[in-house]
């Protein structure tokens, strides 16, 4: 069986993005970019599937720009077989993601997709669960827990009230959370490895995907600050401002 | 225009994210018919009906959709859209589940987690981990939309006389069964809605002192909560999780106790109304959002503060 792995290339987690001063988006220029670290317990779990001899290849798709080829090399030097970069510059909106994911999906026939349940920029949550729709996948999302057999898999689901144990058939799109595993870090041999692994370049065009707009982005703002507050120099101060200042309790 | 909205709902009554969303969807304006979709989850229609701004109440009660199975769910939801200009759900795991999914089949876009209706078309949303707010117009014919609970007030439950149509069509994929569900059980108030919230996070240190919150919670009628370092060290189960990728709360009263305010953290939990915070380093970000920070060692405060209440 085939796995076809997401990566998307984002901002670090570490990072406190700012809002430009003319609103029209948030400033990227000269901020560490990173694997989603969705994506990266993605690529894990992938990986193991093929360590422990139920995944014959792991393939690892991202769509971006052209230096989202750093992020395809992280994911092989983790231990995926081959990259495909659908190169675009423009704005790639989720669905448009999983248009192109969709053919790739007719063409690598993969047993199992396994992408991020989000991305920490946009933080959408919908990339997975649409490329199931397109194919008639089935679909399990937001999972912490995977078992695979024959003909489906077993995934546990991380859902508002607790955990849901679903079995899903197999081809599947999985969406996974973050306690699903802990991503290995690439030792140096495996990052000189990955740079002699092939990495095709795509273009949607070559999909027969048009990068269509389904959104308009009209502005982008900073939230609302929060005034800071004062410190209290006990409980009794504490409690005394809850009830008599907040008047929370 | 006409909105269709899909409830959440536990097969007895509407959840308080399915109110919201009603108010969500009377700012958008037009008829606002409401989806009751599971199984066993006809005695709902009834409550509903009664909700303040409803025309119709549409239930469709089949094993099918047990517990929402996503494939099945869009499907159904697919089937009725033609009627409609947009569609929303609160952004719960549910509705975050299956509402892509809908899109997709509709060939639209979605809106994921608004927070603000601008106008018909165009919302606020949070992106960045509510670092900046978005102001996205959509240009698709059919609107899919999610809409964050805490950001609307919930609608009146009495006052509507909905009718109640049930639905005869179902549809079975066949691609997903339920296999089990470990639901937490609990007499505290749920973490979405309470107004009191009491979080604890890696400085509690191990489970047993964890439940140092318990006790502090049901002084104050409050529900539990907890970064995602105090999840994974095993201290409380997944529910628990305030943050960007677990809940989002916006209680009067929030207390964090022993976490450092990462801004994962903060991106759940900074639009509650005040916020306290009591952590032993003076320098912890949790204090940039504090409206009352107290230094101290959490292990002499807390039980300090359970009996001052
Ligand atoms: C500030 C801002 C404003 C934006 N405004 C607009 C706008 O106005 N119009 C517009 O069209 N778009 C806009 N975008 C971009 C667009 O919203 C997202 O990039 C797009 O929706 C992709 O969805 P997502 O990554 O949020 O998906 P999610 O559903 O959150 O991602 C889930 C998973 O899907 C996979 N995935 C998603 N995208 C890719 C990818 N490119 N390559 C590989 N895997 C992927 C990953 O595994 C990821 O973990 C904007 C983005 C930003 C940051
Ligand atoms: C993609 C991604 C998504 C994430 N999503 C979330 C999310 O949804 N929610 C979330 O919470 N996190 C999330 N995180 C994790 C987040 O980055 C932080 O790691 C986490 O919130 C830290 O939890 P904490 O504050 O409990 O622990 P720490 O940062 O370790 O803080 C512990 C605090 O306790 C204090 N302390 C220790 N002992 C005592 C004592 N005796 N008395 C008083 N104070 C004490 C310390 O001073 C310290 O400030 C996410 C991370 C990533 C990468």
């Amino acid at each position: 069986m085939k796995v076809l792995v997401t990566v998307k290339r984002v901002i670090d987690y570490n990072v406190k993005v700012r809002v430009k001063s003319d609103n029209t988006d948030v400033d990227l220029k000269n901020v560490k970019m990173a694997v989603n670290p969705f994506c990266e317990i993605a690529v894990e779990q992938a990986v193991r599937l093929k360590e422990a001899g139920k995944a014959t290849e792991v393939i690892v798709v991202s769509m971006g720009p052209q230096n989202a080829q750093e992020q395809l090399r992280t994911a092989l030097a983790m231990g995926a077989d081959r990259a495909i970069l659908v190169q675009s510059d423009e704005v790639l909106e989720s669905l448009t993601v999983a248009k192109v994911l969709a053919k790739i999906v007719e063409e690598e026939q993969p047993g199992l997709v396994i992408m991020g349940k989000q991305s920490i920029d946009t933080d959408n949550n919908q990339t997975g669960q649409m490329l199931a729709a397109l194919t008639g996948m089935s679909q399990g999302t937001f999972i912490s827990g995977l078992e695979i057999s024959d003909t489906e898999a077993q995934v546990v689901r991380e859902i508002d009230g607790g955990l849901q144990t679903l079995a899903v058939k197999l081809p599947a799109v999985l969406t996974v959370d973050l306690r699903l595993n802990e991503p290995r870090y690439a030792s140096l041999p495996n990052i000189m490895k990955a740079k002699k692994k092939p990495l095709d370049t795509k273009s949607p065009a070559d999909y027969g995907v048009e990068v269509k707009a389904n959104t308009r982005l009209l502005k982008v703002e900073p939230p609302a600050e929060r005034q800071a507050g004062i410190k209290v120099a006990n409980v009794a101060e504490l409690v005394e401002k809850l009830k008599n200042e907040a008047k929370v309790i | 225009m006409a909105i269709l909205l899909i409830a959440e709902h536990d097969n007895t009554a509407l959840k308080s994210a399915t109110l919201s969303t009603v108010t969500a969807a009377t700012q958008i304006g037009g008829d606002v018919d409401l989806l009751i979709v599971g199984s066993g989850c006809t005695a709902v229609a009834d409550s509903a009906a009664k909700v303040a701004g409803i025309r119709k109440v549409l239930v469709a009660d089949n094993a099918a959709y047990d517990h929402e199975i996503a494939e099945n769910v869009a499907d159904l939801i697919k089937g009725l859209a033609s009627d409609y200009s947009h569609i929303l759900s609160p952004a719960t795991t549910n509705g975050k589940n299956f509402m892509p999914r809908v899109a997709a089949l509709l060939d639209v876009g979605q809106i994921s987690e608004i927070m603000s209706v601008e106008s018909a078309d165009t919302f606020k949303r949070p992106i960045y981990a509510g670092n900046a707010i978005a102001t996205v117009q959509s240009l698709d014919s059919v609107k899919v939309i999610t809409v964050r609970a805490t950001s609307f007030d919930p609608a009146a439950t009495e006052g509507g006389s909905a009718s109640i149509e049930t639905l005869s069509q179902v549809s079975d994929t066949g691609l997903s069964r339920l296999v089990s569900e470990e639901l937490a059980q609990s007499d505290r108030p749920e973490l979405t809605t309470a107004k009191v919230i009491v979080a604890g996070g890696r400085g509690m240190g191990d489970k047993a002192h964890f439940e140092m919150l318990d006790t502090l919670a049901d002084k104050l009628g409050a529900a539990v909560g907890a970064t995602r370092a105090a999840v994974d060290a095993g201290f409380v189960p997944n529910d628990y999780q305030i943050g960007q990728t677990g809940k989002v709360v916006a209680p009067e009263l929030y207390i964090g106790v022993g976490l450092s305010g990462a801004i994962q953290h903060l991106a759940g939990m900074k639009d509650s109304k005040v916020i306290v915070a009591i952590n032993k380093d003076e320098d912890a970000p949790i204090f940039q959002v504090a409206d009352y920070g107290l230094v101290a060692d959490l292990f002499e405060a807390v039980p300090e503060l359970e009996k001052a209440l």
